[in-house]
């Protein structure tokens, strides 16, 4: 898997070079929501509030977690889901439906290349 | 490692391809915007404005009195910043940063936050307890300086100025902006001197 690479101008300097990105799922997670709210789908502050309460949930749900176990861009996903929901973007049905029919794939399934969490070739 | 996607791969998936579907988005505006993401957004923003301001008191002043209209200036791309705040550090006060309630941060000069910024563990602690927090960072202060903690919102975004370390008085502002870190730029680290 990779991850969202900086590089150039951009490389952080010194010792920047934390991961932002633990799975691939996030980075293009993270791109759905920054393209929806680029085409104004949403404002920022209407997703923070999204945000806040997902992480509100979590961390009430998840009290005495230690830090790595934090799940920040499950809470980020939960707050994406439910914002394209309650605007009518995104149906609970359909997303199940598709949820499913993704994980009923073949293997060597060929479909989008984002991410899979296994290291073979499509 | 397993053959089988994790379940939060599959719902992003799904959620991209639904919406694909729907024509509310294509894959190529995705990956328009991580490709900016990627190539023009980055720490080395910021590190660019304290350079100058380290050179230019003239900038210094500007920038600390109004950072937003500067960030316009030199275009920086990569998320809105309503209004930007720079916090210069000195001898007597030290400035860090934080969002309290989620991960509010100042994308176009400082690019992504990194994975610690949105912990719960960091978002609570360094108000509670900020030396210490900055401590086990790596980050000890004299107890004689201060400790200010500036809490991020939707409007409001925060940049620390660090302090000029010693030894640099020869080097320019493309060499200084070198060394400067995200993590100073947040807080929670002190510029090394060049080795």
């Amino acid at each position: 898997m990779t991850d969202l690479e900086l590089h150039g101008e951009t490389a952080p300097p010194m010792s920047n070079g934390e991961i932002i990105f633990e799975a691939p799922w996030q980075n293009r997670l993270f791109g759905i929501a920054e393209a929806m709210y680029q085409q104004g789908y949403f404002d920022r502050d209407t997703f923070r509030v999204y945000l806040i309460r997902a992480i509100t949930h979590w961390e009430t749900e998840n009290l005495g977690q230690t830090d790595q176990n934090y799940a920040y861009f499950d809470c980020f996903q939960n707050a994406l889901t439910q914002l394209l929901q309650d605007n009518a973007l995104l149906e609970t049905s359909a997303l199940e439906h598709r949820i499913l029919e993704l994980q009923a794939r073949p293997h060597g399934h060929d479909h989008h290349d984002h991410d899979h969490d296994h290291d073979h070739d499509h | 490692m397993s053959d089988q996607p994790s379940p939060q791969s599959l719902r992003t998936e799904a959620i991209e391809t639904l919406l694909i579907e729907k024509k509310l988005l294509t894959s190529e505006a995705i990956d328009t915007v991580l490709t900016t993401f990627s190539e023009q957004v980055g720490p080395m923003n910021g590190a660019k404005l304290v350079a100058r301001a380290w050179v230019d008191q003239s900038f210094k002043a500007r920038l600390l009195e109004d950072a937003t209209t500067i960030v316009q200036e030199y275009g920086f791309e990569g998320g809105q910043v309503d209004k930007l705040i720079v916090k210069a550090c000195s001898e007597s006060v030290h400035h860090v940063v934080v969002c309290t309630l989620c991960s509010c941060y100042p994308w176009a000069v400082l690019g992504l936050p990194p994975r610690w910024y949105k912990d719960p563990g960091y978002r609570s602690r360094i108000v509670r307890e900020p030396r210490k927090v900055l401590t086990e960072m790596g980050l000890t202060l004299p107890e004689t300086t201060s400790i200010k903690v500036w809490d991020s919102s939707a409007e409001i975004r925060y940049l620390v100025l660090p302090l000029r370390p010693a030894g640099t008085e020869d080097l320019d502002e493309t060499a200084l902006a070198e060394l400067i870190t995200r993590d100073a730029m947040i807080g929670v680290a002190a510029i090394e001197p060049p080795s």
